[in-house]
């Protein structure tokens, strides 16, 4: 199918032409200013000599990403179906819901840093706030716009309110969640990452990413930061591709979506 | 014998404090076992609060309903449901399937609530016994998105057979299928009732009323009309006839 084969050059073809892009203007700059943007090739060499502490830190910050997440799955989908159930609690609720995710996380993490102490509680706390908003008011709406019919219909065969819940609200509710969840997949990263620029530590196995930012900043390993770059979006593309692939297995035999070709 | 549903002089009045709605003034109306009748009237006629009557959805303000023979005056929310569970099938307009759930397991729906506990086994088993009534025994496993209108229409008349109604109340059934899809959901319909159920149906269209055996027509809350209907159409002749008239149209092209 020309079409498909499209879909693998195209991007392949962008990515050449910013790379010849880069590599142009880094070869028309100064060379006492090239230290400012290392090519390609230095970024994959600095892989090598920095090996060992890019690992580490990604580790790190995968954990803190996924437990992060996972404690925002669980948490906002008890909160969600907590406010589902009634206009008056969500009216109750949502305004602090609103507050909490105001908060800066800047602002957040020094008081984190007092409650819990740097390190990966704060950086796992910091990810779950980030991520937790997304979810659970994607969530509650899905739950909450269960087509009127299906709900009368089910009312009609006096189904109690958890059969109601249980085998309407919730699997009508799950395209909304996978959208909430494909949003936090991509904050969860970042957030462990801003959290552990705000609040890590290098006690322990030597903080994330993000602390390890800091230390390649200050050492001017300029190839390293990029290559720290380069290790976030992985994990990025990480999380949302495996966010995707649930998604397509939760919903693609049923839900409009996604095309079917059998009938 | 004794009619199946059995009104005598309902009203229905809507009183939403300042305004008061007199929806239904006065029907009196026997449905009697194998009855197939098409309820017809404007938007405002009262047709559909009648129909929510006759569904146990709602109850008559003045007025008795004997449903079966049994006074539903005389039975609280709870009765009222399981009685509405136990007697009566409901088929719309919009189907109403749930996307998520297989057809079978969406036949499987009704016996899940109220006071008759099913083995799953026997569920499994009933609800396959009414999707073959309705043709559709090879789609079981298919979701609602995979069927036809038609085919969808179908699985929810054997989900409202699933509890072995003695009558079946469909809301506008074919307000949403192309004419040879409705022929196709009305032959459904002819088919049990000549099977012995009782069919009653709103309908909007002359047409489709006239695949029934009585037609019933309402206005400002009254009964204008009560025909048996005269040239009854069959559904498998007009299937046959469609289908001639599309391979001739086939053969000219």
């Amino acid at each position: 199918m020309p079409k498909r084969l499209l879909h693998f050059l195209l991007p392949a073809a962008t990515g050449v032409i910013f790379i010849l892009v880069w590599y142009a203007i880094r070869f028309s700059m100064n060379e006492e200013m090239q230290f400012l943007l290392p090519t390609p090739g230095e970024i994959i060499a600095s892989f090598r000599d920095n090996g060992d502490s890019l690992a580490r830190a990604a580790l790190n910050t995968t954990e803190g990403a996924l437990l992060g997440f996972a404690g925002a799955i669980v948490i906002s989908a008890a909160l969600a179906l907590t406010l589902s159930l009634s206009s008056l609690i969500r009216i109750s609720l949502y305004p602090y819901l609103m507050m909490l995710q105001m908060i800066p996380v800047i602002i957040f993490a020094p008081i984190l840093i007092l409650w819990v102490g740097p390190g990966l509680k704060s950086v796992v706390v910091i990810t779950f706030l980030i991520c937790f908003f997304p979810l659970v008011v994607n969530t509650t709406q899905g739950l909450i716009s269960t087509d009127r019919n299906s709900v009368e219909l089910f009312r009609m065969y006096r189904a109690n309110r958890l059969q109601e819940i249980l085998l309407l609200r919730v699997p009508a509710a799950l395209p909304y969640f996978f959208t909430g969840l494909r949003i936090a997949a991509v904050l969860a990263p970042i957030g462990a990452l801003v959290g552990d620029y705000t609040a890590g530590s290098s006690a322990g196995d030597g903080g994330g990413l993000g602390f390890q930012a800091i230390i390649y900043s200050s050492q001017a390993k300029y190839p390293a930061l990029f290559a720290t770059a380069a290790v976030t979006c992985v994990l990025g593309f990480v999380f949302v591709g495996v966010v995707v692939g649930l998604s397509w297995l939760a919903l693609h035999h049923w839900h409009d979506s996604y095309e079917r070709t059998d009938t | 014998m004794t009619p199946v549903v059995k009104i005598t002089d309902v009203h229905k009045i809507y009183d939403s404090g300042e305004v008061k709605v007199h929806a239904v003034r006065g029907i009196s109306l026997d449905l009697y076992k194998g009855e197939m009748m098409a309820l017809m009237g404007a938007s405002g006629s009262g047709k559909s609060t009648l129909m929510n009557t006759l569904g146990c959805l709602d109850r008559p303000t003045s007025g008795t309903y004997l449903l079966d023979n049994i006074d539903i005056s005389t039975l609280d929310r709870n009765e009222l449901a399981d009685l509405r569970n136990e007697k009566l099938g409901f088929v719309f307009q919009g189907f109403n399937l749930l996307a998520r759930t297989t057809a079978l397991e969406n036949v499987e729906l009704p016996m899940l609530y109220g006071k008759r506990r099913v083995r799953s086994r026997e569920m499994q088993e009933r609800a396959m016994h009414c999707l073959s009534i309705v043709g559709l025994s090879d789609r079981a496993d298919h979701f609602p998105s995979q069927l036809s209108g038609g085919q969808q229409q179908r699985v929810a008349i054997a989900r409202a057979l699933v509890n072995q109604p003695q009558v079946l109340l469909a809301d506008e059934p074919t307000g949403n299928l192309d004419s040879k899809t409705s022929v196709e959901v009305m032959g459904v319909f002819q088919k049990l009732n000549d099977e012995g159920i009782t069919i009653v149906m709103v309908t909007h269209e002359l047409d489709i009323a006239n695949y029934c055996k009585r037609n019933l027509v309402m206005r400002d809350g009254r009964v204008v009309s009560d025909t048996p209907v005269a040239n009854r159409s069959i559904a498998e002749v007009e299937m046959k006839r469609l289908n001639a008239a599309e391979a001739a149209a086939k053969l000219i092209a």
